[in-house]
Parts: C-alpha cells; sequence; structure tokens
C-alpha cells in the first residue's frame, strides 16, 4: 500500500532541509550596482549575525566584485563582524559622558572577567564584548546594555553581579 | 479617500479659519490637542529606554487594564531633561498636560492613582504645559518657568517630547507640512533659495557655512539629476542632538528635507543615519512609509507636478563618514574615505552628481523659516549668525540634556544657569566642546558669546553642539588621552599627516599618562620630547590633512596644552596626577596604624615591591611598585591608600 502513495514526492521531499539564506538575501537585491554592497552586507549582518566567508565570496560574485573588495570594505566599517556573535552580547558605551565615570575600568574589567576583547567571543559562545562610541543615553552614565537590556549607573561591584547572573543563566 | 486623511491635508494647504467649526473640532481631536479621554504619553526614545521606560510602559498599560480606565498610551520623544528620565506627561480632558521625572515602573500606580483623584505628587512633577482651552493645575510651575526652560528658546526642539513621533497627524495639526505645501504651489526653486540665503540660516554642523549659498551653486550646475542628502552620521561620543530630533520629531526632518530638495531641484533625497541609532532609523523608516501613504512623497505630490522620493540608508558606522565626500562614497559602496576638495559636491558629488549635503539640525530649521519668514528668524540670535542652537550638555553638570539657545549666548548661562552648573561643593574646571575634533575651554573663558565667528577669533569652535562640564574631580590629560586614542582609532588611513599624526599623538598622551617604573631607560627623554614636539606636529596635521577629522584632531591637546599647561607639567615633571584620575600616576601607602601585619599585600604584590616582617606595619617600596592596585584590593583592613 505505501509504495503506492509516494508517487507524487519528488526527489527534493528526501533531501535534508537547507535553507539559502545568503542566496535568499542576494535575491532580494536583483541590482549589480556598486551602492548595493552595502545594504547587502548589512542584511546579512542583521539576519545572519556575522559576515561569513561564503557570504563575501557570494556578495562579491554576484556584484562582480573581487571578494577582497568586498572583504576590504567590510572590515573598514564598525558594524560588520566576522565571527557569530555570544548568547549574550554585551555592548558598553564608552562615550565621553560614560568615560568620565568609569566606563574604561567596566571594560578592562570585563575583559579580565571574560578573557575577550573588544568585538570577540568567548570559546564557549556565551557572551561577546562591543565597545560603543556612544549609547546616547549620557544622563544615566555609565551605561551598558546586555542584548537590549539596559543597565546603567553600574559599578565594578554591580558588573560581577551582573555577569555573575548571566553566567549562572548560561550554564544552566 | 480616507475622510481624515483628507481633512489633514487640507488644513496643510489652506489657512485654519478657512475650515469650517466642526471640521476644526475634529482636527483638533485627530491631533490631540482636544482630549476626549485621558492621554499618557512615555518618553521612548533611547535616555528614556536605558531608565526603564519600557517597564514604566507595561506598568501603566497593567494598571489601566486592571482598573479598566478607558485612556490612551502613547509614545513619544524626549523633552531635554536627560537626567531626570524616564518622564512620563498625563493629560486629563479639558485640563493642562502634567510632566512628571524619574517615573520607574514601581512609581506608576501611585502617581496615576493621585492624578485620577486631582492630586498631584509634589516630588515628582516637573511642570505643566500650558495650552489653548485648557484649564491650568493650580499651584503647578509653568515649563516655561523652570530655569532648565526659561532661558532657552526652543524653535526646533519646540514639538519634542510633546508629540507622538508616530503620528502625522499630531504634527499636521500643530502647523505641520504647511511650510512644504506652501513652497511648491507658490515659489520657484531659486525663490526658496533666495528665502534661505535672506534667512541668513548657516550650517549647523560646525562649519558654519551659508546654507542657501550651498544650495545655489548646486541649483546653478547643470545636471540631469541632483542629489540632497541628509547627513545623520551622528557619531560623536557625547553627542546627542540629531538623534533626539529624528527621535521626537521625525516629520519635522523630513519636511525640511523635502524643503531643501525643492530649493535645489532635486527629486532625489537620501537620509544617512548611523545603524547603531536603531531608535532613530525605526521612527524615520516608519515617517517615511506614512507620509508615502498620504501623498507627500511620491510622484506628483498633491498635483504639483513635482516628484520627491526619500530613502534611507543606514551608515555602517565609521566616525569620519560625518565628512561629507566620505559619507557619499559610503552611499556610492565604498569605503567611507574623503575625496579632495575642490571639486565640491556642489559640483561633482554622488553618481558625479550635484549633491548637497546638509545636517539634520539645519534641516529640521527650514519649515519654521518658511512658515513665519526669514525676518523672523534674524530677529532670533546674532545678526551675522541668527537663529538657535542646540547643545547636548552631558558630563558633571546636575543636569544633562538638550538645550536650545539663541546665538550668541554665552557658556556661563548654558553651563551653569540652564543646566546648573557642577554640583554643590564643586569647583568647575573645563568645559570641553565638540567632541573628540573640539576644544577644552577654560573658566576664564565661560563669558565668551557663541557664534561662529566669535569662537574662531579665540581659535575656538563649537563643532557638533556637545557640551562636556568637567569639576575638579577630573583630569583633563586623561580625557584628552581618551579623545587621542578615540581620533586614533577612527582615522580612515588615507592620507599620511592623519593616519600617523593621529598615532604619534595618542602614542605621546599616552606616554605622559603610564607609570614611571614601567619606562624603558631612554623613554623619559622621549617623554618629553614627545610633549615638545606636539606643537609642531599639530601644525603639520592642520595644514596638510585631507579633511576635517585630521585637520581638527589636534584641536583638544592644542587647546588644553594652552588653557591647562599646568596639569601637563604635572603629569610630565612631577609624574603625578592633580586629580587621581589616571591610575598608572598614583602612589601607594600603607598605614602605619591600620596595618596589623597580616602580610597578605606582600605576598600577593607581584612586583615584591612590599617589604615588613610579620605583625609590624608593611611598608611598600616606590621604585619598586609598578602601581597595579592589588594591595589595595586584598587588604582587609583598608590600610593601603594611594595619592
Amino acid at each position: 500500500m505505501l509504495f503506492f502513495q509516494t508517487d507524487h514526492l519528488t526527489l527534493n521531499d528526501f533531501m535534508p532541509a537547507h535553507p539559502d539564506r545568503i542566496g535568499d538575501i542576494i535575491a532580494r537585491f536583483p541590482h549589480v550596482r556598486r551602492n548595493s554592497l552595502i545594504p547587502l552586507l548589512q542584511a546579512v549582518q542583521d539576519e545572519l549575525g556575522y559576515i561569513s566567508e561564503e557570504a563575501i565570496v557570494r556578495i562579491g560574485s554576484h556584484l562582480s566584485l573581487p571578494s577582497s573588495k568586498v572583504y576590504g570594505l567590510a572590515t573598514f566599517y564598525n558594524q560588520f563582524t566576522f565571527s557569530p556573535g555570544g548568547k549574550y552580547h554585551i555592548t558598553v558605551c564608552n562615550g565621553s559622558a560614560c568615560h568620565l565615570d568609569g566606563a574604561g575600568r567596566l571594560v578592562e574589567e570585563i575583559k579580565k572577567i571574560l578573557d575577550i576583547g573588544d568585538g570577540e567571543t568567548t570559546r564557549d559562545r556565551l557572551f561577546s564584548l562591543e565597545v560603543q562610541s556612544c549609547l546616547g543615553a549620557c544622563g544615566q552614565s555609565p551605561v551598558m546594555a546586555i542584548n537590549g537590556t539596559y543597565f546603567s549607573g553600574i559599578t565594578v561591584k554591580r558588573l560581577r553581579e551582573i555577569i555573575n547572573q548571566y553566567l549562572e543563566d548560561g550554564s544552566r | 479617500m480616507d475622510p481624515d486623511k483628507e481633512l489633514l491635508l487640507r488644513l496643510a494647504q489652506t489657512d485654519p479659519s478657512g475650515l469650517g467649526r466642526e471640521e476644526r473640532e475634529h482636527l483638533a481631536l485627530l491631533s490631540r490637542q482636544v482630549l476626549e479621554q485621558p492621554l499618557i504619553m512615555v518618553n521612548s526614545t533611547t535616555s528614556g529606554m536605558v531608565a526603564g521606560a519600557g517597564e514604566t510602559w507595561r506598568a501603566v498599560e497593567h494598571y489601566l487594564e486592571e482598573r479598566n480606565i478607558g485612556a490612551e498610551i502613547r509614545e513619544t520623544g524626549s523633552i531635554g531633561l536627560l537626567s531626570e528620565e524616564p518622564v512620563l506627561s498625563v493629560q486629563l480632558p479639558g485640563r493642562t498636560r502634567l510632566f512628571f521625572r524619574r517615573v520607574t515602573a514601581d512609581r506608576v500606580p501611585a502617581l496615576l492613582d493621585d492624578i485620577f483623584h486631582m492630586v498631584i505628587p509634589a516630588e515628582l512633577v516637573i511642570g505643566q504645559l500650558p495650552g489653548n482651552r485648557q484649564e491650568t493645575w493650580s499651584d503647578i510651575r509653568n515649563l516655561d518657568n523652570i530655569p532648565f526652560f526659561a532661558l532657552q528658546s526652543r524653535i526646533v526642539l519646540e514639538h519634542c517630547g510633546i508629540i507622538d513621533p508616530f503620528s502625522l497627524a499630531e504634527y499636521v495639526g500643530r502647523g505641520g507640512y504647511s511650510a512644504f505645501l506652501s513652497v511648491i504651489r507658490r515659489y520657484t526653486f531659486s525663490e526658496v533659495c533666495n528665502l534661505v540665503i535672506r534667512s541668513g540660516l548657516r550650517g549647523r554642523s560646525g562649519g558654519g557655512f551659508p546654507t542657501g549659498l550651498k544650495w545655489k551653486t548646486a541649483a546653478d550646475t547643470p545636471s540631469d539629476q541632483k542629489y540632497l542628502i541628509c547627513n545623520a552620521e551622528e557619531s560623536d561620543p557625547g553627542a546627542f542632538t540629531d538623534r533626539y530630533l529624528m527621535e521626537g520629531n521625525p516629520f519635522q526632518l523630513l519636511e525640511g528635507i523635502a524643503i531643501a530638495a525643492y530649493a535645489i531641484g532635486s527629486n532625489r533625497a537620501y537620509i544617512y543615519i548611523r545603524s547603531e541609532l536603531k531608535d532613530s532609523v525605526k521612527r524615520i523608516d516608519h515617517a517615511i512609509r506614512e507620509l508615502r501613504n498620504f501623498g507627500l512623497l511620491g510622484d506628483n505630490i498633491l498635483d504639483s507636478g513635482y516628484n520627491l522620493q526619500i530613502s534611507l540608508r543606514k551608515g555602517p558606522g565609521a566616525f569620519v563618514c560625518g565628512e561629507e565626500t566620505a559619507l557619499i562614497a559610503s552611499l556610492e559602496g565604498r569605503r567611507g574615505m574623503p575625496a579632495p576638495k575642490p571639486p565640491y559636491p556642489t559640483a561633482t558629488g554622488y553618481l558625479g552628481r550635484p549633491t548637497v549635503v546638509n545636517n539634520v539640525e539645519t534641516l529640521s530649521n527650514l519649515p519654521g523659516i518658511i512658515r513665519k519668514g526669514p525676518d523672523w528668524f534674524r530677529s532670533i540670535g546674532q545678526k551675522d549668525c541668527p537663529g538657535t542652537k542646540i547643545f547636548s550638555i552631558s558630563g558633571r553638570s546636575r543636569i544633562t540634556g538638550l538645550v536650545e539657545v539663541p546665538m550668541g549666548t554665552t557658556f556661563d548661562v548654558i553651563v551653569n544657569k540652564i543646566t546648573g552648573g557642577v554640583e554643590r561643593g564643586r569647583e568647575l574646571k573645563a568645559v570641553h566642546v565638540g567632541g573628540p575634533l573640539g576644544y577644552m575651554i577654560p573658566p576664564a573663558l565661560m563669558d565668551l558669546e557663541i557664534t561662529y565667528e566669535n569662537l574662531k577669533k579665540h581659535q575656538l569652535g563649537m563643532g557638533s553642539g556637545g557640551i562636556l562640564v568637567l569639576d575638579d574631580r577630573t583630569c583633563v590629560v586623561n580625557m584628552v588621552r581618551y579623545f587621542t586614542a578615540y581620533v586614533d582609532k577612527q582615522s580612515c588611513g588615507k592620507c599620511i599627516p592623519c593616519r600617523e599624526g593621529t598615532r604619534r599623538m595618542a602614542e605621546v598622551m599616552e606616554r605622559i599618562c603610564s607609570r614611571p617604573a614601567d619606562e624603558p631607560d631612554q623613554s623619559a627623554l622621549d617623554r618629553f620630547r614627545g610633549v615638545l614636539e606636539m606643537e609642531s606636529l599639530s601644525g603639520v596635521m592642520k595644514d596638510t590633512s585631507l579633511c576635517g577629522l585630521g585637520q581638527n584632531a589636534p584641536n583638544p591637546v592644542m587647546s588644553s596644552l594652552k588653557y591647562f599647561r599646568e596639569e601637563y607639567e604635572a603629569h610630565v615633571f612631577d609624574r603625578v596626577c592633580p586629580s587621581n584620575i589616571c591610575t598608572q600616576l598614583r602612589s601607594w601607602f600603607i598605614d602605619v596604624d591600620l596595618c596589623t601585619g597580616c602580610s597578605i599585600c606582600a605576598k600577593r604584590c607581584p612586583a615584591e615591591a612590599i617589604i615588613g616582617t610579620p605583625r609590624h606595619p608593611y611598608f611598600i617600596v616606590q621604585e619598586k611598585c609598578i602601581g597595579c592596585g592589588i594591595c589595595y584590593e586584598v587588604c582587609k583592613f583598608s590600610a593601603v591608600y594611594y595619592k
């Protein structure tokens, strides 16, 4: 019985699900123009969370640009990252008001606790760190955010508590 | 067509007196100038969200649902009091609007209980906003009478924090879009240019170039296509003017863009927003869609024969893209590197066509100038420099916020009167104006009237309008070191004087602030030489750099060397930081009376600089100490201190 019911299936139904996300993004920019390069990279960054090697090569061939040019442009701008971020993405503001209130010390402390630098991710993919030039909330300095949750007026002690909390949640 | 939409468009095109009484009443309801039910507005801009406006919003929603109260809750922008967030405003039908400060989620139920029982909690209220045909609350100050607002003239910021940035009806109901529609109906391209030239409006991004003249050169260049670009790449740390203009009143900016595009005869405009400003992107994106929906953008706008498209582009984040040629390069899909000028973008800019790049604040000024006329604009501020300027004040001032004052106001009025000066018992040490490319200004120059020419006379400038207030607990040298390090990272690397100069400058500043014991033999000489050569290095950078970044990078160093020489001398010669901020220059001591001789500090000292015998006070050998501060952290008796 089973044999007769399978005749409407195609070969694709037996293939593993393999969504081509980069291809889908590229398909949204049909015009081969240099000025769609940055919006394309931004779309990849937003949806994949980072710019992969595959994305650079495929975007380059789509726009008829050498991969080196695409990579050169992507590394020039701060928005693009080349490794997937951590489960918890820490953004610390190092604007002038936050610096005045000790944002530098916070960054040092995070680097020490998690053993990562600016733009890096911990080995267990739990935390990633980004130091921004200004979050625009100079009235609550120093400010940091973890995955969009803001923390204001933080001290080193408070910072340790926050990170420990996330460490506990993450290892659970 | 939707009757509400039609009515709004009619209002934008005619005098309100031309409308019937019923229509006017309906419009007042639409634009929330008259209310049928209570209105609660929460400041949902970045500063509000950081302070917890998201939770406040949910608490208000929960409160209304639980008690089954019919009230509207809406988002709004910031009224400028960034240190008093989350700011919440409540308006009951027929009464004036009340503003409250620091309304965190836990304070919401008690506050709303009080207001609905007509009691105003005095400790939370900021003031009331007087309005037409609205009964005032007794014993509550008007916003205009509070020192923070009294000395300001809020023209561009007028509606920020008061209207809903997602509602075109509220903007149009307050006179919005009448300027743009009268421009495309009544004036030719060059008439608009002349009008703005007559108003004397100058670019607000720091250079102070007359906006009308810039337009005229672009308008007079023959081309099949012209472009208008709004520069919203605000990445100065400590400057948040453009951000809150976009988040508070996006339609005003878009109307300004439309007017400017019309004046240069362009039907293609771009707005380039730094991608990190997510809230601004969200509001502008919504506003553009709303305008298209109303037919105020697109082809043949309201049958005038004028077409205009505005597209939003997200800047991928580079400080140098604030420079117009770099911004254009970035829009074209290249690295944001500046190009030599001339040719100016007004001749060959984006895709080789004449392009005008204007800043957010400049463009936000335009609807007001058109609506009230150039003579009105000239009556504000100074003769050669009319209008207002918005400053973002942060740092050690009592109030952090956005301040809009007429040109010609002194620093003293802004810093000491409007934002309340530094904390009681502290002394003002300096104000830093204009971000990483800005200037350190000593208290002696606080009476300087702020105009482009006046500041230039003193070799100063206002940059993007960020003012950082420094009190006597801060270190000028440390702050300058922060700025040089920042600029060093942001230099694009195209021209050598900037690429190498900013690096050298950052190194010299780093060396001044680093610990003497870490220095190899000859570096003391290098340190002196670095400081001595700083001046000639700055001169070379100023003269030979391609763009504003390299030319202005030495500003913080030069102005602070001029006015705060003694701080440098303490760092360079005496190797101490007078305000104890530069941690590496601290000297550590052990208090003989407090030390119990437990020896933990000696065991943990990585430099073996602590000597002594157990149960007797220990001693730090200054020559060996590397200043890590571990002894300070491990001491259980607080016996370690620094000077």
